[in-house]
């Protein structure tokens, strides 16, 4: 079935979004050309791809970067362009 | 009941008093000729301490109207004022202030837009924001200034509407000319004008965050331009019920559309702001003389008053259309607009277009004797029927 969207008078006014942190719900991630891969062997954990990314999508656990939150990555390169290790690499996206 | 106390000022300082009358929250401005005394005036009030509004002296219009929207967005009543181009620097952000629905009142002193520049009064500033979802307000003299920044507020903050309105004035002829204002007296306005009402919160509230501005593309866009249409449907219903009330309260008679002998006329002249102080003497002078003419002037722009025009208009044989502004290429907006709401009848009355005063030069009796000159012709034999004439232009 379609999926039934608001009406005009049940929306907020002026698309204001009144939920925080919903964009969580909404993947980003699928217009991607080229997606950032990690080597753990290479990274030394110094956070600066964690900084950059724009997205948030550089996912830390346990103090070490373990990879990218791919639902949300829009595969810009920044974290890639900032390693210092060359431990990222962007590598095309098979869909 | 009026106060019964009159002061002589411009129209720049009238906007001026009015605002001090109602001391809002925030008022965000940056001066531009012939708006400049509206602000700077209000400026002292703030200097000397007559108000406990938030100033922002901001760098730009588009700055102005910047933070006019988030004051508005927080909840605050926020005023500002502008002019030909310091009103097109504003463009974009008029457009999120209305459909953000943020009841924030602006003054107006119309000027001609460049190039070439040209500091005078004209409607081309104003007329290229009317597709911008605010509400426009048109004042032919210095108490009609006074009374629609009053009557705007209240406008602006009903329930049904909230939405920014515009309180037009020409500039530098109303702006700069000094008249007979009789104002409310300053507990008159505040009890009229009350607290700001319980819906009016502004769209954030502390400690619960949400986003104001995000993308809205294909599947909500239209749905958000539809609260706009809708809230704007509302307008005159209000405004309607606002001048009642302010009649009531205060003895003074607004109507959405003003007739001036114009009840057995056969011919009319059509327009706004402060030429329809020329016409109305004109029509005068023309009665003495048994020409059956009249003046009817809109005080209302956005929301068109479509159907309140049409059926004012319908029973006339000749009509002469003002327009302080041109559409290049088309027909001139109040023009086009009548037109545009006269055609649900199949009898029509003759209607004729006269572009007058652009730049602000001066429309003067003599000018506007040729105009009824031209519908006493009209009325009968139909010439000049839809042509369109540039009123004194060499
Ligand atoms: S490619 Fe861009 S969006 Fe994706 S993880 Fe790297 S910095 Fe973040
Ligand atoms: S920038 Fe490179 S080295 Fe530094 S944490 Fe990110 S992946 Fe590891």
């Amino acid at each position: 079935m379609k999926e039934q969207k608001k009406s005009w008078n049940e929306l907020p006014i002026g698309g204001s979004i009144l939920e925080a942190g919903n964009s969580k719900n909404y993947f980003t991630g699928t217009w991607r050309t080229f997606k950032p891969v990690h080597n753990a062997k290479l990274c030394i954990n110094c956070y600066f791809c964690w900084m950059h990314c724009p997205d948030d999508s550089i996912v830390i656990e346990n103090g070490k970067v373990t990879g990218m939150d791919l639902d949300h990555c829009k595969g810009c390169g920044v974290c890639a362009e900032v390693c210092p290790k060359k431990a990222i690499t962007m590598e095309k996206e098979e869909k | 009941m009026s106060s019964g106390r009159f002061i002589a000022v411009d129209g720049a300082d009238t906007a001026a008093f009015a605002m001090k009358q109602i001391d809002p929250d925030v008022v965000a401005a940056y001066p531009i000729t012939p708006q400049t005394e509206i602000v700077m005036k209000f400026s002292e009030y703030v200097a000397n301490g007559e108000v406990k509004t938030r100033y922002v002296t901001v760098e730009s219009e588009h700055s102005a109207m910047s933070a006019c929207v988030a004051a508005a967005a927080a909840g605050a009543r926020a005023m500002t004022a502008t002019a030909a181009n310091g009103l097109a620097l504003m463009w974009e952000i008029l457009y999120i202030a209305a459909s953000y629905r943020l009841p924030i009142i602006m003054g107006v002193a119309n000027r001609a837009l460049s190039g070439p520049i040209n500091i005078h009064g004209d409607h081309s500033d104003a007329m290229g924001a009317r597709d911008s979802g605010w509400v426009q307000l048109y004042s032919e003299n210095n108490q009609e200034v006074y009374d629609n920044y009053i009557m705007a507020l209240k406008i602006a903050e009903h329930k049904d509407v909230m939405l920014p309105v515009m309180v037009n004035q020409d500039g530098f002829i109303t702006s700069h000319s000094v008249e007979n204002v009789e104002p409310l007296t300053d507990e008159q306005v505040r009890d009229y004008i009350g607290k700001k009402p319980a819906h009016f919160k502004g769209l954030l509230t502390y400690g619960k965050p949400v986003t104001i501005g995000p993308l809205d593309l294909q599947d909500y866009y239209f749905e958000h331009k539809m609260q706009q249409h809708t809230a704007m449907q509302k307008v005159l219903p209000v405004i309607k019920e606002v001048q009642e009330d302010y009649f009531k309260k205060f003895n003074r008679k607004y109507e959405i559309i003003e007739k001036y002998k114009a009840d057995d006329a056969e011919m009319v002249i059509v327009g706004m702001n402060s030429v329809m102080g020329t016409v109305k003497d004109l029509v005068d002078e023309l009665r003495e003389k048994g020409v059956k003419i009249g003046a009817i002037k809109p005080r209302v722009f956005r929301p068109f008053p479509k159907n309140e025009i049409a059926d004012i208009l319908k029973n006339f044989k000749a009509v002469a259309i003002l327009d302080r502004a041109d559409s290049f290429g088309s027909f001139a907006p109040l023009y086009a607009e009548t037109l545009a709401a006269m055609y649900k009848f199949e009898k029509r009355p003759y209607i004729r277009s006269y572009i007058h005063g652009l730049g602000g030069r001066d429309t003067t009796m003599e000018l506007l004797g040729t105009v009824a000159n031209d519908l006493i012709k009209m009325k009968d034999s139909g010439e000049g029927h839809l042509s369109e004439a540039y009123l004194g232009v060499r």
